[in-house]
Formats: structure tokens, sequence, C-alpha cells
């Protein structure tokens, strides 16, 4: 019963808010070009299925490779920042700057020198990926019990093995939840690249729907993209769950 | 085994020229208030924590790394590993090879057999704190050194595992710490009040017969009778 109901309750929010938006405009009488229908939408994900696939692609490939790229990155850099206080002190400004910075403010430039490809938009997706995943590890690589380390010295472990077997173990939830948030917002990286400047992908198409007051066709590439962002929400939390199989969810109820 | 301490918490000296002997293959219990000092002074033996001077010797002279196991307060217990992973901790840390047969025997002996493959968590306190002890055993360290280990449990579980921690540290050199006058009584050879500021040490108390002495022993009321008076006299200071 409660499979079911937990199954049933997106689908009943799904219709809900389909409901709504159809009677709006209705109701309201907005003309297509403002705000298409449920129908005209679901008419543009038939009629343009061929290139939404293949910019879904190119979308989530940008995605997908930014956060493999961004995780390693964001996880290096913590670790590097927990090994060394000097580079800590160098390393910190700089990484504040780089989020001080819109990303947006950034993305014209960084078409300019990576280009109209994939590159540019996995670079940003990068700069929007790593400082989660940074700043959340880099916290919980820093906050490990004291007790736990003071055990391993007195079980004569190296420095190395503290900080590979106690250290990074302990911080593992941390970085659960930073890499939780980049997940989130992969997307936004990806999408800005490509409204800036590309030759593919989800963000081309709603620039070029847009363009042409297709608008039924960008709500369709949106939908295609909110879809997308949320199967790759769900598969990172499914793998840090098995991942982290030892960190109680005190929240369930048991 | 402590020789002429000095420790200094901020400008106020927790400790001066303290000198604790703790003989081999007995079993000593520190007493005293709490703030008292007690913990410095382990984690100066356990070596985490430097005196501002004095030393710790061992009577053959050799250095104490590597022949110490320490248990804290807390269980400790990595909540990652499952039991026998937590029990055979420190070769994993040595990166030296684990010996899961010796780690079976020993929560054979703690009663947590059936209970090597669970994860902590999975554990009632007592089950807890009876794997953090089979770890401390799994070390095979001459010298082990507790800081009331067994505060946190209910009073028949903690019954139970002092029971169990006596006979299995029979033979080994041993200082715990503890709130507990009766827990000291018990399982303890010696007993040693620690109090005042700076703190001093008291003359060791010695108790008869053989632990872990039943609750009821009258050697053991008697000795719980004078430390109580000792312990109480000493909060006036």
């Amino acid at each position: 019963m409660r499979h079911a109901g937990a199954a049933l309750r997106p689908i009943v929010t799904l219709f809900g808010l389909l409901l709504v938006w159809w009677c709006a405009t209705r109701l309201f009488a907005v003309p297509s070009f403002m705000l298409p229908d449920p129908w005209g939408v679901a008419q543009a994900l038939v009629s343009q299925r061929t290139i939404l696939f293949w910019s879904t692609l190119t979308t989530l490939s940008e995605i997908v490779l930014g956060l493999l790229l961004g995780t390693v990155l964001g996880a290096g850099l913590a670790l590097l920042l927990v090994f060394s206080q000097r580079l800590q002190r160098w390393l910190m400004p700089l990484l504040l700057i780089s989020q001080a910075i819109p990303v947006f403010a950034l993305a014209p430039l960084l078409v300019l020198w990576f280009g109209f490809g994939m590159s540019s938009k996995v670079v940003m997706a990068v700069l929007v990926i790593f400082f989660p995943i940074t700043a959340a590890f880099y916290d919980g690589l820093r906050r490990t019990d004291i007790g736990w380390l003071e055990l391993a010295r007195t079980m004569d472990a190296s420095p190395w093995a503290i900080l590979r077997h106690v250290r990074l173990m302990a911080a593992l939830p941390a970085f659960g939840a930073g890499l939780r948030v980049a997940a989130a917002v992969a997307p936004i990286g990806a999408i800005i690249g490509e409204w800036v400047g590309a030759s593919a992908g989800l963000g081309y198409v709603m620039m070029n729907a847009n363009a042409r007051i297709q608008t039924n066709v960008m709500f369709a590439a949106l939908f295609v993209l909110s879809v997308v962002a949320i199967i790759l929400w769900v598969i990172v939390d499914r793998l840090l769950k098995r991942l982290l199989y030892w960190a109680p969810d005190t929240a369930a109820p048991r | 085994m402590l020789q002429r301490l000095t420790l200094w918490y901020g400008a106020q000296p927790l400790f001066e020229d303290l000198s604790l002997v703790v003989p081999g293959g007995q079993f000593v219990a520190l007493l005293g208030p709490s703030g008292v000092g007690k913990t410095s002074l382990l984690k100066i033996a356990a070596g985490l924590l430097m005196p501002k001077s004095g030393s710790v010797q061992a009577s053959d002279g050799r250095p104490l790394a590597g022949r110490i196991a320490y248990m804290g307060q807390q269980d400790l217990l990595f909540p990652w590993l499952d039991v026998i992973g937590n029990v055979m901790l420190g070769s994993r840390l040595r990166r030296q090879r684990p010996d899961p047969a010796r780690a079976m025997d020993l929560l054979d002996r703690v009663g947590l057999a059936g209970r090597a493959a669970a994860l902590p968590a999975e554990l009632s306190g007592g089950m807890r704190q009876r794997a953090a002890l089979a770890r401390t055993l799994y070390e095979d360290r001459p010298i082990v050194l507790m800081d009331e280990p067994f505060s946190a449990l209910d009073t028949i579980t903690r019954a139970r595992v002092q029971e169990l921690a006596a006979e299995l540290l029979r033979g080994r050199t041993a200082l715990l710490i503890t709130h507990d006058p009766l827990e000291a009584c018990r399982i303890s050879h010696h007993l040693i009040v620690l109090s005042g500021h700076p703190a001093r040490l008291g003359v060791p108390i010695a108790v008869p017969g053989e632990a872990p002495r039943p609750p009821d022993d009258p050697g053991l009321l008697r000795t719980q009778g004078e430390l109580m008076r000792l312990l109480t006299a000493g909060d006036d200071e």
C-alpha cells in the first residue's frame, strides 16, 4: 500500500499541475505564443522528437562529463586543502573569488576560449559543480571525531593511514551532501553555456525556438530537461545511499 | 611508570611534579572529582598529550610506544565497519595482515560471535562496549589504559562488562579511570585518588581478594566505604 502511494503521488501531482495549466490557458485565453496549452506542448514533443532526442544526448553528455570532472576536481581540491595548511591559505581566497563571479558573466568568455562545441559547456558545468563538493567534503574532512583520531594514534597509525581509513571515511556523508547539491545544479552550467553559444543541445533548441516564437517547442525542451535533471538526481541519490549504507538516516521513521 | 609530570591548563597548573607508579601486571583504578585531570594523566600515559615537564617510563627502560592499548569514554566504533572489522582495526591501520581467527575468538569471549557481521548501529550500548573491549584485546598490548569505559552503561550491563574486562585483562598492566567507587573496588588491585588544585595523588589503597569481586564481598564493602570517605572529603579543598 505504501509502495503504491509512493508511485501514485508524483502522478497525481503531475496531473494536477497539467489541469491547472490547461484551465489557466483556457480561462484567461492566453495566446499560445505566450503560454501554449499542454496539448500543444505534447504535439511539439512528438513532432520534434528527433531533434529533441539528439539535443538531449548532447546536453546529458555535457552534464555527466561536467559532474564526473567536477566531482574529481572538487574532491581532489578538498584533499589538497586538508593536507596542507599553506596550500589552504593560498587556495581558499581563489576558490571564494571563483564563486563570487557569476558563471553567467563568465559564459561568453568560456565560449570564446573553448569554442561552440561541448568543451565550453563542460567547463561551465565543472565551475558550477566543484565548489559545493569541495566545500562540503573539506568541511567533513576537518570535522573528524577527535576520539577516533586519538584511538588511531594509539594504534600506531601513520598520518596517511589516518587520512585514508579515518578522516576520509568519516567525511563521506558530507561528501554525499555536496554531491547531491552538485547533481541538482549541474544542468545549470550546461544550459547557460548552450544559451550563450552552441550548435547543439537542449539550450540551443530553446534559444532557436524562442527566436521563432515556437513557444510550445521551448516548453517541450524545458520538459525534457527537467525529466533528465530529476532522473540524474535520483541516480546520484541511489548511488550515495548504497555507498553510505552505514550512515543512519535518523529522519526516517523506524 | 609516570614520573614527575607537570601539566598546565592555560595559566593554571593541573598538576605539578606528580608521579604515579603502576606495578606491572596489576590493575590500578584512578578516582577523583571531575576536572581534576584524570583523563589528561591517562592521555599523557598514552602519548596523546605532552606534559610540560616529566616523562613516562617503563621499568624495563624500553619505550612505551607500541605497547599500549587505549579504551576511551565512548566505544569509538567506526560506523562504516562491521563488528569484526572494528575489532581488527589496528591491523588495518598498521597495514598488517588481519587475523580474523583471533578476532572471532575474542568476539566469542565477549559474547558477540553471532554479531561479527553486524554494523555498530545495530548493537545495544552494552554490545558496543563489549565490541570495543574485544578491539582493545585484539591489540594484545601488555599495558591497557581505560578512561571510564563503562560509564555510559546501565548498572546491570556495567556489572557484566566489568566482570568480563577483569577476567580478560588478567595479567596485563591496566590503569582504569572511573567515577564509580564500586567499579574500582570490584576489578582493581589498587585504588588511587587524585584530588585538589593542583592535583595530588593519594596513598594507594589495596583491595583484598581476587578480582572480579562480588558486589557484596566484605573486603570490597570496607574499601568502598573508606574510598567514599576519601572522595567526599576531597571535595572540601
